[in-house]
């Protein structure tokens, strides 16, 4: 019984390191092999064939790549990152600093946007066919077509310059109290509550509206069960089962998908520091900044799996007899 | 309330759908009552409002559905008007209902414990008690292990367990009325017995008023006191259970009884009566008999003026031509007397299977799905394939496809040439041979394309057949399943079951296969349309030669269509033969407890009627069968430890054998108990 569980969770972990790996292999073939010569990418065109050959050396990128690769590959695996190019210090404060960030507001997104979406898809459902699910149902649709980058301008335009409600700027000075931050992160978080919202709600919606039309919620509204008990004990029980695991797999795309609204709000997370090592030609960074968005995105989509098979008591165990 | 208030009492009842703004009636002015403690059963095809009259009953129609006139009392309270709260307290104290798939009914994620609990809760009973009182009722409907199924969750029990907690749910606020639709629909023939013999047992214990749906009408007539049959939405006839079956007085009830492939007729003995034309739409019909256009008696005076109800005796028929129906003949079930098989006139054999196994491995274990199997099919012959769920049907049927590949060392020959195990290595020719036809044919059928793309594509990919060539074959399998030309631009979901599984007939025979595997085709049709399915696999095995492989749980259809039966027990056969040898015996005890456990409207004629045998306890698993004879643990003729310890093998030579350790003459034969020779040691059934 637990065994086939364990067998099951073993097989996703393993395909997800070697997912991993194979992520590792693409992202170091990319930013090693492509640009052709290391020192020269970083010191310019004009700089002298010396400089670069000692560059090139202190990185490695004389050596074999197969080894480089190795070598790069073991060190980040015992939490050494390299050292940035730019910066001339380690990759690893650099990446959990922005991380840090990235979490905070993802953290904001979610607080604001699960809640919300799954209230207004259950209402939906319950409303099916009728004013308030149309209303819910085009507004969704319509919100989650809207880009990040439009909706954050928007939201910039009209919040943030016009009304002045909220702080334009994500990032704040060292040692703002907590409530201050929150209120900088509100704005950046919006415009993508914005796009998740319509996704939750209408996953919800579905859910809930399968659910109600199910055999086993008549049975409980046959057994003359309060509409209370009926909706909060069967039908939710059941309608937001893959609701749960959408939200959760969300977290990986808000980590790593955040680049246009951390830089439109100036927010110095991990998907700024990607894009600014890119610019920079900062491999090390770089590399070291998508290995780590990588990891998360895998790491919760195995959570989400893992959360559907727990909660989930067809899947739980056996799996059958 | 009295003791003679009915507990249901349907008043003119008229109940409608809106559909995209336009309301269509579905029960028209439909009266009846049941009496407390009486058994009310409700007949009709699919579509005729059987449904829709329970749950008016329990003001829970679908959410379009509205009652357009008429009254519902239950236990003299009228349901029609009530607000939420007295809906609600009616369906707290008063009504129940079970319906068909027990497997939909029950919360997935909930226990069993939780689930029947919170019925007391609703009522005010704590935690604690409401869970014993649970477990009391889990007792009450006779399953064996109750702690285990308290903390079990619905998957984890077997289709009769479910059904039963859904019963146990159902009685457990001990309600005036149970209404109960196609309660034992879909459950495995052995299990259907038992369930039916719960709910004779629980209707006594509780003094319940049932209200049965059924479209089984030997069911019917073995669980009602009373019968209504339904018709397009208006009660057509209403009697006393077996004085309406042996005696119709509506042509309609007399067609759906003549629609039964009746005890021992056969194929042989000409097709079946089937209702010809449909069910009219929705709201076509508004002046007149509803049954006129399908009706034999029919004049002018049917179609302007609606009959009213017509007394006879204890019956009561909406007809305006009852002497003249009943005067015809038609009423009688037709008994043919079963003929004794005729020798074998069928051609070479055309499927041979040799010592066939199929081992699945779960985890660790091992699982013998089919354990050397053997048989042989012949030009032309039908053989049907009968057991429990679990017996190995599918299996057998998906190796004979090649969807599953067996284990090494047996073999599969078509016309002498073996054939790969894995359809992916069969040659074209040889798939094209070996086609089924499924249970489902909307899972079967491409939703997307039209019935002319469904059946040309198979005519391509089997028959290698484009242009005019396909265009005239499509047009001569097209009138052989008795489809017409304007069927074909239509798509699957605006087809009726019957005509869906027609095209999936008409694909399978695309290709002029062989063997034709038929894995339960009609079950999931109605009789009528079953009525007419089967003419047509007959009429198109007696044209194309063809043979066929028919799996079927319903005993009747399987023998009116098969000339061998092979009987299957986790996945061995326990006795093959031809069909009639099967049917009338001796038999295998498991063949003995199949039969026994089917109701069988033709006892009602002969009145006799044969003792059910019950089997004890549910099939083991696959992963586990008992040693020696795998059906010792259920066995209710076994004799000793023999039957604990060997094997009984098949004899291969024997046109009619049975694996079992009795002799011939010990075993069981249709119509009465086996002749107990006195030196027969019996030891006594263990339970």
């Amino acid at each position: 019984m637990l065994s086939r569980f364990a067998r099951q969770a073993g097989r996703r972990l393993s395909l997800s390191l070697l997912t991993l790996a194979l992520l590792s292999v693409v992202v170091f073939a990319g930013a090693q092999l492509l640009p052709g010569d290391v020192g020269r990418a970083i010191l310019g065109p004009l700089a002298d064939p010396e400089a670069v050959a000692a560059i090139n050396h202190e990185v490695g990128a004389d050596r074999p790549a197969i080894e480089t690769y190795f070598a790069w590959i073991g060190n980040f695996l015992t939490g050494d990152m390299g050292r940035s190019y730019t910066f001339r210090s380690p990759v690893a404060p650099f990446i959990g600093g922005a991380l840090a960030n990235s979490l905070k507001l993802a953290a904001v997104v979610f607080v604001i946007v699960v809640p919300l979406s799954i209230g207004a898809g259950v209402f939906a459902a319950m409303r099916a066919g009728r004013w308030p699910d149309r209303v819910i149902s085009v507004v969704s649709l319509s919100l989650t077509v809207i880009p990040e980058f439009v909706s954050s301008i928007a939201l910039i335009l009209v919040l943030g310059i016009w009304l002045r409600w909220l702080p334009i700027s994500a990032a704040t000075r060292p040692g703002t109290p907590a409530l201050e931050q929150l209120r900088h992160l509100i704005l950046p978080a919006l415009p993508l509550v914005i796009v998740l919202f319509g996704y939750i709600a209408r996953m919800a919606r579905a859910g809930t509206l399968e659910a109600l039309d199910s055999d086993y919620t008549r049975t409980a509204v046959l057994k003359g069960l309060p509409q209370r008990t009926v909706i909060f004990r069967h039908v939710l029980g059941n309608a937001l089962l893959p609701t749960i695991t959408v939200v959760a797999a969300q977290v990986g795309y808000m980590i790593g998908g955040l680049v246009v609204v951390e830089s439109l709000f100036r927010y110095q997370g991990i998907g700024s520091l990607i894009l600014t090592a890119a610019r920079g030609k900062d491999f090390p960074m770089l590399e070291a900044g998508i290995l780590t968005v990588g990891a998360i995105f895998v790491a919760t989509t195995l959570m989400a799996d893992t959360l559907y098979t727990v909660l989930n008591p067809r899947l739980r165990e056996a799996g059958g007899r | 309330m009295s003791s003679t208030t009915p507990a249901l009492e349907l008043r003119d009842l008229s109940v409608g759908y809106r559909t995209l703004g336009v309301e269509q009636l579905v029960l028209r002015g439909v009266s009846f009552a049941i009496a407390p403690g009486e058994t009310y059963g409700l007949v009709g095809e699919s579509g005729c409002g059987k449904s829709t009259a329970a749950f008016a009953a329990l003001r829970a129609l679908a959410r379009n559905g509205f009652i357009s006139g008429g009254r519902v009392l239950v236990d003299g309270q009228d349901v029609t008007d009530l607000d939420p709260a007295g809906l609600r307290q009616l369906r707290l104290t008063k009504v129940s209902m079970v319906y068909q798939d027990p497997g939909r009914a029950l919360n997935p994620s909930m226990t069993v414990a939780r689930q029947i609990a919170e019925v007391y809760e609703a009522v005010g009973v704590r935690r604690a008690d409401a869970l014993e009182r649970a477990e009391a009722m889990l007792v009450k409907v006779r399953i064996p292990g109750t702690g285990r199924v308290m903390t079990a969750f619905p998957h984890q029990l077997s289709g009769g367990m479910q059904q039963r907690v859904v019963i146990a749910m159902a009685l457990a606020k001990n309600p005036k009325l149970l209404v109960l639709d196609e309660p034992t629909t879909g459950l495995d023939a052995t299990v259907e017995a038992e369930v039916l013999d719960l709910i004779e047992a629980l209707k006594q214990e509780f003094a319940t008023s049932v209200l049965f749906i059924s479209h089984n009408l030997a069911i019917i007539e073995r669980m009602c006191d009373r019968i209504g049959v339904l018709y397009a939405g208006s009660l057509v006839e209403e009697g006393v259970g077996a004085d309406l079956l042996a005696r119709p007085l509506h042509p309609y009830t007399m067609r759906l009884l003549r629609c039964l492939p009746a005890a021992g007729r056969r194929k042989s003995d000409g097709r079946l009566d089937t209702i010809p034309g449909f069910l009219p739409p929705l709201g076509s019909i508004r002046t007149g008999c509803v049954f006129t256009p399908r009706c034999d008696f029919a004049d002018a005076v049917c179609r302007t003026d609606a009959p009213g109800p017509t007394r006879v005796g204890s019956q009561m028929a909406c007809c305006h031509h009852i002497d003249r129906a009943t005067a015809s003949g038609r009423n009688s079930l037709d008994l043919a007397v079963p003929v004794p098989p005729t020798a074998a006139s069928f051609g070479r054999p055309a499927l041979q299977v040799s010592g066939v196994s199929k081992t699945f491995h779960v985890g660790s274990h091992a699982l013998r799905a089919v354990t050397d199997v053997s048989l042989t099919l012949r030009t032309g012959e039908t053989l049907g394939l009968v057991g429990e769920s679990g017996s190995g049907k599918t299996t057998l049927a998906r190796l004979l496809l090649g969807l599953t590949a067996p284990d090494p060392g047996g073999r599969i020959e078509l016309d002498g040439q073996p054939v790969a195990g894995q359809a992916k290595r069969r040659s074209r020719a040889d798939q094209k041979a070996l086609q089924i036809v499924f249970q489902n044919p909307d899972s079967a059928l491409n939703r997307s394309h039209t019935v002319r793309h469904l059946i040309e594509r198979s005519l391509s990919r089997l028959g290698g057949l484009f242009g005019r060539q396909r265009s005239e074959r499509l047009m001569a399998l097209v009138s052989a399943v008795r489809l017409t030309e304007r069927h074909l631009s239509m798509r699957p979901r605006q087809l009726s079951g019957g005509l869906k599984q027609r095209v999936a007939i008409a694909r399978a025979f695309a290709g002029d296969p062989r063997v034709v595997i038929c894995d339960e085709p009609t079950s999931a049709l109605d009789v009528s349309v079953q009525a007419a399915i089967l003419n047509l696999l007959a009429d198109l095995q007696s044209t194309a030669g063809v043979s066929y492989v028919f799996i079927s749980h319903d005993l009747g259809v399987v023998r009116y269509l098969s000339d061998r039966i092979a009987v299957l027990y986790l996945g061995r056969i326990m006795e093959i033969g031809p069909a009639e040898d099967v049917f009338n015996g001796p038999h295998h005890p498991y063949t003995e407890a199949l039969l026994s456990a089917v109701p069988d409207l033709a006892e009602l004629h002969n009145g006799e009627r044969t003792a059910r045998i019950r089997l004890s306890g549910e099939m083991p698993s696959p992963l586990a069968p008992p040693p020696g004879c795998v059906f010792n643990s259920r066995c209710p003729r076994k004799i000793g430890a023999i039957c604990e310890t060997t094997e009984p093998t098949l004899p291969a030579d024997a046109d009619h054998a049975i694996r079992c350790h009795l002799s011939r003459e010990a075993l069981g034969r249709r119509g009465g108990a086996p002749p107990v020779a006195a030196d027969q040691r019996y030891a006594p059934v263990s339970a």
